[in-house]
């Protein structure tokens, strides 16, 4: 009787959560929310992974809805590129809605709890939708989706603070007119071609093979707009206030998923469909891209250094890891797409495991944890404290972590691509990071005040550990992410080959 | 379109900035109908009389869009509320100098 649900499990795993995120919404109790959460995302889960066993088979899933055939319905695309992501994501929001329950108890009013779930599998269901979509406009519908819940969750962190609600009204503004120019990019290629199916567009865009003023245009537009929502420098100006102002699980899920998400589907776009010209791409990579990213590694690590409050140093360092990730996107071949996959995995992990221990310091402290107020919490606190060590030196790249297996990752790319400035500057940022890095360490450990160690929840610091041993175990058996992310650039180039 | 964009840069009011932003997204809803147009076509509504047809699909795209954008504007709007709630002001300079003076 499961057949029949599991042959839809592409759509599944998008509505589900949209479906039970309207159910939960009005639900006064403050533990039912977040058991419905937890059960749609098991079930989440289970299709995931029944998902990742049909592609091994066929290797390619192409979902129609409503039996539309592609050109004229909307589909989704499941192949090789986005499987991996789709199980990360899973696991990932599994884990973070475990470790959001106590979070959210003592950030918002308990009252609210069934609307902030709501929001939470909103965001959750739209991102997923990203993920999947192969339908250009479709995605604008679920790009606004996430960004209108993830505001709202943003928003809720003004009984912390109230600008909160600064943050969230200017990520509104940015992020609509970011979403505004996809749109505008998206008319151009719809009037040129006729068509929003990415496969079918590549098809249509072939007949105007030495291009058209109004197709660039529109892919200008298309890929500023995704910028703006990625938080690619300098276009990054939402996101430290909108991270760091946010209640602290929130900012778990945006930092580790939201951005790496529209990554994805930049990738995709940029590889997929804008390959069929070459010179334009290379001009946009070389050009525009890949200064860029240099700019946002090093600018990002530099303002990190200066930052007191710590989830803002978390989130200028996410500007620099994104920084990472298109530059190695933007080498144009398989082992920087590979590489950029590698560090979109790990950097998840990484980020997401940072703010989960800073989210809990928060609490624990009960106001927002700045580095002086950090003295001492190696010994009052060692379990997450422990925690937060791991991912750090995994954030900095040290052997034995994820961190270390992206980097290497990235300096063979930019190695086999002769790329030795780029090498240079990656090389000093890392050493950078290790300063921001090294004044939290300093506070917890080596300051004069010293605490007796207290009692944990292990609610709380069951996920942190979880994803810190995920870190440790991928440091040193990292073939699963490296084959997902092989996989990924197969996918990816041997289009741009052909 | 660039009217709508120069609101939300230039105003430093954030009522008038949801409004520049709806604007400019009715700006670009415009912009996707009149492509819509074919010469000489009718509504896409079958009969004898017409001899050419309007695409519709761009219609349909753009009545998703709007109601993605009445949900940016209420969000903004509510947003709006609750920051004159907090700081009974909504003028960008004033609310600046107000955290300025309580970081010190």
């Amino acid at each position: 009787m499961f057949d029949i649900f599991l042959d839809d499990a592409p759509a599944l795993v998008v509505v589900l959560p949209l479906l039970i995120s309207a159910i939960i919404a009005f639900m006064p109790s403050k533990i039912w929310p977040w058991i419905f959460s937890i059960i749609t995302l098991l079930l989440h889960l289970f299709l995931s992974l029944h998902l990742l066993k049909e592609i091994s088979v066929s290797g390619l899933i192409i979902y129609e809805f409503g039996n539309w055939e592609p050109p004229w319905g909307i589909s989704f695309k499941i192949d090789g590129v986005n499987i991996g992501l789709q199980l990360l994501f899973s696991i990932f929001v599994l884990v973070s809605t475990f470790y959001s329950r106590k979070i959210f108890l003592n950030e918002i009013d308990y009252r609210d709890s069934g609307k902030a779930y709501s929001l939470w599998l909103l965001a959750v269901g739209s991102l997923n939708g990203i993920i999947l979509t192969n339908d250009i406009f479709n995605l604008f519908v679920f790009l606004e989706i996430s960004a209108l819940a993830s505001i709202s969750l943003i928003a809720l962190g003004a009984g912390q603070n109230r600008k909160a609600l600064l943050a969230a009204f200017n990520y509104l503004i940015i992020g609509a007119i970011g979403a505004t120019f996809y749109v505008i990019g998206v008319g151009f290629a719809y009037a040129m071609t006729g068509t929003l199916n990415m496969n079918d567009l590549v098809i249509q865009l072939a007949q105007y093979s030495d291009g058209q003023l109004a197709i660039f245009a529109g892919m200008s537009f298309m890929l500023i707009g995704l910028m703006v929502k990625a938080a690619i420098f300098p276009v990054h100006i939402w996101l430290p206030p909108a991270y760091s102002y946010a209640p602290s699980a929130v900012s778990t899920l945006l930092a580790a998923l939201a951005t790496k998400t529209i990554l994805y589907f930049f990738v995709r776009l940029l590889y997929e469909v804008f390959i069929i010209y070459p010179s334009y791409l290379s001009l946009f990579l070389d050009f525009v891209l890949y200064p860029l990213s240099l700019l946002a590694i090093f600018i990002g690590t530099v303002i990190a250094i200066y930052q007191d409050d710590i989830k803002k140093l978390l989130a200028f360092s996410s500007i620099a890891q994104i920084g990472y990730i298109t530059l190695a996107f933007s080498l144009k071949d398989h082992s920087g797409v590979a590489s950029g996959f590698v560090h979109i995995f790990n950097h998840a992990l990484i980020k997401g495991g940072l703010f989960m221990a800073v989210g809990y310091f928060a609490i624990l402290y009960k106001d927002r944890v700045t580095l002086n107020s950090l003295k001492g919490f190696g010994y009052k606190y060692p379990i997450t404290s422990f925690a937060l060590l791991i991912c750090g030196l995994s954030l900095i790249g040290l052997p034995l972590t994820n961190g270390f297996i992206s980097k290497l990752y990235l300096f063979q790319a930019l190695y086999t691509n002769q790329m030795y400035f780029s090498i240079a500057l990656v090389a000093v940022s890392s050493a950078l990071a290790v300063v921001y890095f090294w004044k939290i360490v300093e506070q917890m450990w080596f300051s004069e005040i010293k605490f007796k160690s207290e009692k944990e929840d292990a609610y709380i610091y069951l996920p942190i550990w979880i994803v810190t041993i995920s870190i440790i175990v991928f440091g040193i058996y990292s073939t699963p992410i490296i084959e997902f992310s092989n996989l990924s650039a197969d996918y990816l180039i041997s289009g741009y080959q052909n | 379109m660039v009217g709508g964009l120069f609101i939300i840069i230039t105003s430093q009011n954030y009522l008038k900035k949801v409004v520049g932003l709806a604007i400019f997204q009715t700006a670009v809803f415009v912009f996707f109908v009149s492509l819509a147009k074919v010469l000489d076509g009718t509504a896409p509504i079958l009969t004898k009389m017409a001899n050419a047809y309007s695409n519709p699909l761009p219609h349909v795209l753009i009545l998703t869009a709007i109601v993605v954008g009445v949900a940016t504007s209420a969000l903004g709007l509510a947003l709006v509320l609750q920051i004159y709630k907090n700081y009974e002001t909504i003028e960008e300079k004033e609310i600046e100098s107000l955290e300025l003076k309580s970081d010190k």
